[in-house]
């Protein structure tokens, strides 16, 4: 080929050039995969780290148990039933009103500056420090509230801590529900609430449900509000059952009860001098890591249900 | 996002627009019963009379400031069907959605002039009227199909609970009548039970041609309804359409010039926001008035 071709019409030229380029894609896929490796790898040695201290605390006991002065003795037994009652409140009162918020947010609210700035607002109280929630929890529910340091003040302050990721996530899901499907429900002379009952929430369920998880799974490592609003770090007894022998069969006495929940549990032997409390601290803390993860697998395996049963 | 609506204003109406309406009603005449609108029958140039469904009067409608409906004035023969043709962006969608009040759900929208609706003489886009009302009797198909991701029994029978329906008998007879009518029945009786989003896109159209149709509405609204159907779909979808003009008012958006020909009554062709000429099919097809009109349906535009 004559000299004067352009490089861009040399095919020697773009040859060349398209094994660079190819060679640049291969360079990507291979830091992609050493970063995402990496922090797998980190946790994987983490969580096997944990569990090897941990391993001769792990049996029967440790979970029935109360802290005790004796480490070998001591178990998570309040820390366990703890956190699954301040979980359930977290629960109960975050999905309702996030939900509630959300489909507001999505599907009600005209589109004016006012919505925009409780929108960018939503959004921006996901990345407000949590100790920042623990403060105004201690002020608002724990004296103006005068709900004192129990399970019910706790649960309210993570609810707090995690509305906005309900939020965010349950408008994700609604936003995916096309508006083809809007326009036929309407068009058959639906109200926007049937609109929303019979269609919107039930096509964006899925979804809830894994941001209601994530969020949960965020609240139920968080140490730093619970402290903030006094929960004890020793304690040996149970909060009141919530079942009962006798009707009603159910009470909410344990609302007001003082508890402990798992990271306090582990910060607390942690933070102790005798060696053989960080074994304890290692088991617990596996426990909680073994949790969160098996949160996070719920919520996927969710997802992939509901995307399998609708595609759109 | 009600939007407030303002009633007919009749006194700004172009002169032409008025001369060339085959209506003799307006507002005033609510006793005079329902207006009249002739066509040819085929081959013989016989000419009959028919009802008038709805009579469109000088309607205009507005996105905010943007006037993108201007003084429309068509009749919509009852039991008829009745084709809005012209190019992409001249209104004709818009024009269909004024029908059920679509646009209602958009913020910022405006209607003027008036849809009679007869034999009761309601002002579909009237400000008290109720656009969930309208919604219930005038049935909608969309451009792309869009089942609800329910089972085809639950689709068809959604309008119905809509309304109040329980009885499982009474659901499964509509639900059935609805089907055949949609000419779905025999491919689906089998499995009721099934998800619609495993129907084939032909399928799906006329399972939402059934689930407007569950209703009864007074009119159907079709919004291009084979765009995203292939051929052998689009006849049939075509056929089913002939045929319900026995049982409904059909009004279809499209923009296929053959299928307009082929499937209706009268024709209207927009330009712009504005009619340019509203016609027997056959005439616009054949002979229209307008040369605009005759360099669109010939391909020059569009």
């Amino acid at each position: 080929m004559s000299a004067n071709v352009a490089p861009y019409r040399n095919f020697e030229a773009l040859r060349a050039g398209l094994i660079r380029r190819k060679m640049m894609d291969k360079v990507f896929v291979i830091i992609g995969l050493i970063v995402m490796l990496a922090c797998l790898a980190i946790l994987a040695i983490l969580f096997i780290d944990l569990v090897r201290d941990g391993a001769p605390r792990f049996s029967w006991d440790f979970f029935t148990n109360f802290a005790s002065r004796n480490a070998a003795r001591a178990g998570i037994l309040a820390a366990w039933v703890g956190t699954t009652l301040v979980m359930t409140v977290t629960a109960v009162c975050a999905v309702p009103v996030g939900v509630a918020a959300a489909i507001y947010l999505e599907e009600y609210a005209p589109k004016n500056w006012f919505t925009a700035v409780i929108e960018i607002n939503v959004t921006n109280l996901a990345g407000v420090p949590s100790i920042v929630y623990g403060l105004l929890a201690l002020g608002l529910f724990v004296y103006q509230f005068d709900l004192g340091q129990s399970i019910a003040a706790a649960g309210l302050t993570l609810a707090l801590l995690i509305l906005p990721i309900v939020i965010v996530a349950t408008r994700e899901a609604i936003r995916s529900v096309p508006n083809a499907i809007r326009e036929a429900a309407y068009g058959l002379g639906a109200t926007r609430w049937e609109v929303t009952k019979d269609h919107v929430l039930p096509y964006s369920t899925g979804g809830v449900l894994t941001g209601m998880i994530l969020g949960l799974s965020r609240a139920i490592g968080e140490t730093a509000p619970i402290i903030t609003i006094g929960a004890l770090s020793f304690i040996a007894f149970l909060p009141e059952s919530p079942f009962k022998g006798e009707f009603p069969f159910i009470s909410f006495a344990w609302l007001n009860d003082p508890f402990t929940v798992m990271p306090i549990q582990m910060f607390n032997w942690v933070s102790r001098p005798d060696q053989a409390f960080q074994s304890n601290a290692a088991a617990a803390g596996a426990i909680l890591l073994g949790m969160t993860l098996l949160m996070n697998g719920m919520a996927i395996w969710i997802r992939y249900r509901f995307r399998k049963k609708i595609n759109w | 996002m009600e939007v407030t609506t303002e009633s007919a204003n009749t006194s700004n109406a172009p002169a032409r627009a008025r001369q060339e309406s085959p209506l003799q009603n307006d507002a005033s005449s609510r006793q005079s019963g329902t207006p009249r609108i002739s066509i040819t029958v085929d081959d013989t140039r016989k000419v009959r009379t028919l009802n008038v469904k709805a009579a469109v009067d000088n309607l205009n409608f507005y996105y905010g400031q943007h006037r993108a409906l201007k003084n429309l004035t068509i009749p919509i023969a009852d039991k008829q069907v009745t084709a809005l043709i012209g190019p992409s962006g001249c209104g004709k969608s818009t024009f269909l959605r004024c029908f059920n009040r679509m646009h209602d759900l958009q913020p910022d929208t405006r209607y003027e002039g008036s849809i009679t609706l007869h034999p009761d003489n309601l002002n579909l886009v009237g400000s008290g009227v109720d656009p969930i009302e309208v919604r219930m009797r005038i049935g909608m198909v969309f451009q792309k199909p869009n089942p609800f991701p329910k089972s085809i029994f639950e689709n068809v029978a959604y309008g119905l609970r809509l309304r109040g329906v329980r009885n499982r008998a009474t659901l499964g007879e509509e639900v059935e009548k609805a089907l055949r009518g949609a000419a779905l029945w025999d491919e689906v009786k089998d499995r009721l039970q099934d998800s619609a989003l495993a129907l084939s896109g032909g399928q799906m159209q006329r399972l939402c041609i059934a689930r407007a149709l569950a209703t009864t509405p007074e009119i159907l609204l079709f919004d291009e309804p084979t765009s995203a159907l292939d051929p052998i779909a689009t006849a049939k979808i075509e056929e089913l359409i002939s045929t319900l003009r026995d049982q409904v008012t059909v009004l279809i958006v499209t923009h296929n010039m053959q299928q307009a020909a082929r499937v209706s009554d009268y024709t209207a062709f927009m330009y712009l926001g504005e009619l340019i000429e509203f016609d027997e099919a056959a005439k616009i097809f054949t002979n229209p008035s307008k040369k605009a009109t005759e360099d669109y349906i010939t391909g020059r535009y569009g």
